[in-house]
């Protein structure tokens, strides 16, 4: 952002809202906004207490199986889509369906067939993370210049090499791409999944502040998670720069 | 047809060595018809040119011959085998170099040599020798989009050399790079056919440049795409590279090919 000539640091913009909100907070206009400062004196009470603690690493556990999978199905099945005519006609329909479809509404179905635990949870996150995935895998591999995949293969390459050592790494920059925002998505899936299938983790948390009207521990929670969305998110973008130096030049 | 295999066989070497031979190869791209009964022989240790105007197949041969495209009908024969796909006696260099963004100058030469598997120590050295040999001495650890359009031309060139196939198939190699320094090229490819002992496929639009490397030319010509005519300069090619350009048999082979070119250039 730019004022009067001015570069302001990135982000500055929040200040300005965080100093609205503080207002409105010492307005005491509504409950369900209590002065920012008071959310941060909460958050630094309950940051270490063990039921956070706790929270986090229930949370945690299921966000990063699910990103797992989502990433170790969704890069390969997106590089086969890219490569084969067949299952890109086969299955582009369905995950063109997922990616925009309310996956929530999923949810009590997937509960019925996996149960109430940490299975149904973790399946969630990977359905709200894997289709942007395997669409930003699939776009990546078929954009790849023709001539460096007879070049693998006049050399001989195995499938597997040349899956490896050439069509991964010229999809690599759509793949981060497809990546970072099937994290974002992610951490929606496994708090959506927390608060619906079984009341664990931060979702737990959100429910029990929001029925009893704790609002500034609501809010302080809400605050690392957005802050620790943001920060994977910012390493996966850090990681996309590192490779676009050959981005624009394949 | 007949005046094709005449022309063929008043030029075939009688005491030649044959490395590669094209037989009645076909190629249908749906209803284009690519290459018709194509038949045509590439003498060991040579350079052959493919010259001919554009759309008339000569990547489709080349691609044929490499076995990165199966014919519809008819067959190649590599030393004596035919091709049934991609083998280590045969390597591409690129027209748009092919070369791995993401990987420097080392492991891009020896990439051919990694994929058949050869140790990391062994394929490094192999690749430094030749990438000292095409002139990128210094630059192992650059990123082909550091270099300029010629210096990754090397690189393409070098990595074909070093998985040390015998034969070298060339698609427009040069036409990427300025004129001069396609002229240092030019000069650089005779003493890589004079010193290696490989056969050269090298397929061209330049006239000048067929006539200045080749020691055998295969004129084709489209619709249908069959080869018109094959030439061999027998007088210049011992003069020295300095002498070739004026030499009256090199300038008479360039006006031949104009003359049997230039209808076919709307
Ligand atoms: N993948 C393809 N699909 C359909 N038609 C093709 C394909 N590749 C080549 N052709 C057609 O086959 C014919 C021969 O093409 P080819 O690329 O072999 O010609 P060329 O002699 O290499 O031309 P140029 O000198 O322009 O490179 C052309 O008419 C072209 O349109
Ligand atoms: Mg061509």
């Amino acid at each position: 952002m730019w004022i009067k000539g001015y570069k302001l640091p990135a982000m500055s913009s929040l200040l300005i809202w965080g100093l609205l909100w503080e207002i409105i907070g010492q307005l005491d206009l509504t409950f369900f906004v209590p002065p920012l400062s008071n959310v941060f004196a909460t958050l630094f009470v309950i940051i270490g207490s063990p039921a956070f603690l706790n929270a986090l690493w229930e949370t945690a556990q299921a966000f990063l199986a699910g990103v797992f999978f989502s990433i170790v199905i969704g890069i390969p099945v997106g590089i086969f889509m890219g490569r084969s005519r067949l299952l890109d006609e086969l299955l582009l329909p369905w995950v063109n369906i997922f990616v925009s479809a309310p996956l929530t509404a999923l949810v009590p179905v997937l509960m019925v067939l996996f149960g109430f635990g940490m299975k149904s949870i973790i399946i969630t996150t990977t359905l709200f993370g894997i289709w942007i995935i395997i669409l930003n895998t699939r776009a990546g591999v078929r954009q790849i210049n023709r001539s460096l995949v007879e070049m693998a293969t006049s050399f001989g390459a195995s499938p597997l090499d040349a899956f490896a050592k050439v069509y991964f790494w010229a999809a690599l920059p759509e793949i981060l791409g497809g990546v970072r925002i099937g994290v974002i998505r992610a951490v929606k899936g496994v708090i959506i999944g927390q608060l619906l299938i079984s009341i664990v983790g931060f979702g737990a948390l959100f429910e029990l502040y929001a029925s009893n009207f704790l609002m500034s521990h609501f809010w302080a929670v809400l605050i690392v998670l957005f802050a620790l969305a943001f920060s994977i998110s910012e390493f996966l973008g850090y990681l996309e720069r590192k490779v676009s130096y050959y981005a624009a030049s394949r | 047809m007949s005046q094709t295999n005449k022309a063929f066989s008043d030029a075939r070497p009688l005491d030649q060595e044959i490395a590669v031979s094209v037989r009645g190869v076909s190629k249908n791209y749906g209803s284009v018809v690519a290459l018709k009964d194509m038949t045509l022989e590439f003498p060991r240790g040579q350079l052959t040119s493919l010259l001919g105007p554009s759309g008339c197949g000569k990547t489709t041969l080349l691609k044929i011959i490499a076995g990165l495209l199966k014919p519809d009908s008819g067959e190649i024969i590599v030393n004596g085998k035919p091709v049934v796909g991609p083998g280590p006696n045969r390597s591409f260099v690129f027209q748009d170099f092919a070369l791995l963004p993401w990987a420097n100058v080392m492991r891009n030469v020896a990439f051919g040599l990694e994929l058949r598997g050869v140790a990391k120590s062994e394929r490094e050295a192999k690749a430094a020798k030749y990438i000292k040999d095409v002139g990128l001495g210094g630059f192992e650890k650059a990123y082909p989009h550091e270099l300029s359009g010629g210096m990754r031309q090397r690189v393409g060139l070098a990595r074909a050399l070093a998985v040390d196939s015998r034969v070298l198939l060339l698609d427009e190699p040069f036409s990427a790079v300025d004129e001069q320094t396609r002229r240092k090229f030019q000069e650089d490819l005779l003493a890589l056919v004079a010193n290696e002992n490989k056969t050269f496929i090298f397929v061209t639009h330049s006239i000048e440049e067929a006539v200045y490397v080749s020691d055998q030319i295969a004129i084709l010509l489209p619709r249908p795409s069959r080869v018109s005519e094959i030439i061999r300069p027998t007088s210049f090619r011992s003069k020295g590279v300095e002498n070739i350009r004026r030499d009256p048999e090199y300038l008479d082979i360039v006006d031949e090919i104009w003359a049997s070119l230039r209808s076919y250039v709307e």
